[in-house]
């Protein structure tokens, strides 16, 4: 326990050493509210609802799109590149488990992107007003769940791709089309039936739906199919990481 | 004295490479033992097979008194260990790194205590990637010495350092030493396994050619002593002939060496220095030279020990 608290200490040092993860995990979402305020209405007036709810629609989506980014990008490169530059082989001389080697980084990642999300509502609030109507803790919860369904995506990019440079490439080749069709640049409302059957097929979409209906107070219930397709992601990502972890 | 490492008919290949044939050896407590070779040799995959890092295709391993692929646990708890080949992430701090690796044991050392015993004190806020080679071995040193362990594994350790950092880490695997620890290292320099170790297994193409102390090793040779010096212009062969019996002389260019391989009651050099005298002959850069591993590892195999 004592080494799992002082890995996640050094590893939460290590990620904010790094400018490229701190960006995208802290600044980026924010960034982009703040791009999109200013598309939809460069001074949003209080009470009109349309400007409103724009903004607001924004705020579950770029969460999960924050979600889709952390996922796969600094966990599978973190993960990749310690096994590649040796770094595991450091540790595996160790009585360090690999279990805690994962779980520390999933701390670190959970608790970063949350810090993003939270700098994305509070600007949400100050700068447009944005009223939340839904229920905090189920929205939390749900975050919480959403994040741990797709964290394990990364660890089995590490995992698998037989080097640091090919499982980034993976990376993105997965996570660009998710940012794009899953609605979390733009509604899927918007989107011909064509692009939307895509959508179906990526992971992201579901995080998507599941947060958007909490943020605006539905309720888990009428979310069934986004509960079940995460959850399968949940418990496939945790076995197949922990099944494929590689000390080298 | 107790044996903390036991080696009987260690195998492993790689594929249709044979890494390691059939190798037997014991490490008894306390001692510096070295396995010293070429590159390839096989050194790295005997000591990644003692570690339980890699699986011995057959024989008997025994460190610690445990078979390292049952009970790895036992190992990484009980022994320290320095790879050829591993890393920390560029941007960890000296201290974070010893603070995080002490806290995977029950009764680490004092890390405060190491970075000065190892000279890293100043570098205690740097950078891992932001250290010289040196400072990384010395770190590695640090890390292995954490757990307080019985044995100690460094595997290459100077390798790549200037002949001052060399003799700084030879220093402190010295002292490691006299605080009872056991260590099993190995080398490519010759002259490094000969200053450290009590013992030395020389290794060529994954068998031990040679097993005993560097002294023995040497003098397993025959009293071999060595008079080199160069002349001006060539050696008259009245030299050659005036010299006594049991004698060799080389010649490369303006560069003679004799060789002896007798015991002598006139050390060589006198007889040398005294016949250059009586035939006149003007020399310059005269040296005596004692047979070192170099020459066993020469004599063993026939091949140069140089990379
Ligand atoms: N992982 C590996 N896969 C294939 N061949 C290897 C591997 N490791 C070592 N070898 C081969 O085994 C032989 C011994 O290598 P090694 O144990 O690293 O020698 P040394 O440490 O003495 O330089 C070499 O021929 C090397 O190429
Ligand atoms: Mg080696």
């Amino acid at each position: 326990m004592k080494s799992l608290l002082k890995m996640t200490w050094v590893e939460a040092k290590l990620f904010l050493r790094e400018p490229a993860s701190a960006f995208f995990t802290l600044i980026f979402p924010l960034l982009m509210l703040l791009i999109f305020g200013a598309i939809y209405g460069a001074n949003p007036v209080p009470g009109t609802d349309s400007t409103e709810a724009a903004i607001g629609a924004l705020i579950p989506a770029f969460t999960g799109m924050s979600i889709g980014i952390v996922g796969l990008m600094p966990v599978t490169i973190t993960m990749a590149t310690y096994r590649e530059n040796g770094i595991l082989r450091r540790l595996r001389t160790t009585p360090a488990s690999p279990l805690m080697i994962m779980a520390a980084q999933v701390v670190v990642v959970f608790v970063m992107t949350a810090l993003g999300v939270l700098l994305l509502m509070i600007a949400g609030k100050l700068v447009y007003h944005v009223q939340f109507t839904g229920n905090a803790l189920s929205l939390a919860a749900g975050f919480t769940f959403c994040s741990l369904s797709f964290f394990g995506t990364g660890f089995v990019l590490a995992g698998t791709m037989p080097t640091a440079r090919t499982a980034q490439i993976v990376a993105m080749v997965l996570m660009y089309p998710m940012l794009i069709l899953s609605g979390a640049g733009w509604p899927r409302e918007l989107m011909p039936a064509a692009v939307l059957k895509i959508s179906n097929f990526l992971p992201l979409t579901y995080v998507i739906n599941l947060l958007r209906g909490l943020w605006f107070g539905e309720s888990w219930g009428q979310h069934l199919l986004d509960v079940g397709v995460l959850a399968v992601m949940l418990i496939a990502g945790v076995l197949i990481s922990l099944k494929t972890f590689r000390w080298e | 004295m107790d044996a903390i490492v036991q080696v009987q008919g260690l195998h492993k290949t790689y594929g249709a490479t044979v890494a390691v044939e059939d190798i037997s050896f014991t490490v008894g407590e306390g001692e510096i033992f070295g396995m010293v070779g070429p590159n390839g040799a096989g050194k790295t995959t005997t000591i990644e097979c003692l570690e339980g890092l890699r699986k011995p295709d057959r024989g008997m391993v025994r460190v610690l008194g445990v078979d390292p692929q049952h009970d790895s646990q036992t190992l990484r708890l009980r022994t320290g260990m320095q790879l050829q080949q591993s890393n920390l992430p560029d941007r960890i701090k000296v201290w974070e790194a010893l603070d995080l690796y002490a806290s995977f044991y029950p009764k680490p050392v004092n890390w405060r205590e190491l970075l000065v015993q190892l000279g890293l004190e100043e570098k205690r806020n740097t950078a891992f990637s932001k250290l010289s080679g040196g400072q990384k071995q010395r770190l590695f040193i640090a890390l292995a010495l954490l757990p307080d362990p019985q044995l100690v594994f460094l595997d290459e350790l100077t390798t790549g350092l200037d002949p001052q950092a060399r003799h700084t880490i030879w220093d402190l695997v010295r002292e490691i030493r006299s605080h009872g620890k056991t260590i099993l290292l190995t080398t490519h320099f010759m002259e490094e396994a000969e200053k450290l170790c009590d013992r030395v297994a020389i290794l060529d193409h994954g068998k031990i050619v040679a097993l005993d102390t560097p002294a023995n090793l040497i003098s397993s040779l025959g009293v071999e002593e060595r008079v080199t010096f160069s002349v001006d212009g060539t050696l008259p062969p009245a030299f050659t002939a005036a010299l006594s019996t049991g004698t060799r002389v080389e010649v490369q260019g303006d560069r003679v060496t004799i060789h002896t391989v007798n015991t002598r009651q006139v050390p060589l050099v006198s007889e040398v220095v005294n016949l250059l005298g009586s035939q006149q002959i003007s020399f310059h850069d005269l040296r005596t030279e004692q047979p070192n591993l170099e020459d066993v590892f020469l004599s063993l195999t026939g091949r140069e020990m140089r990379e």
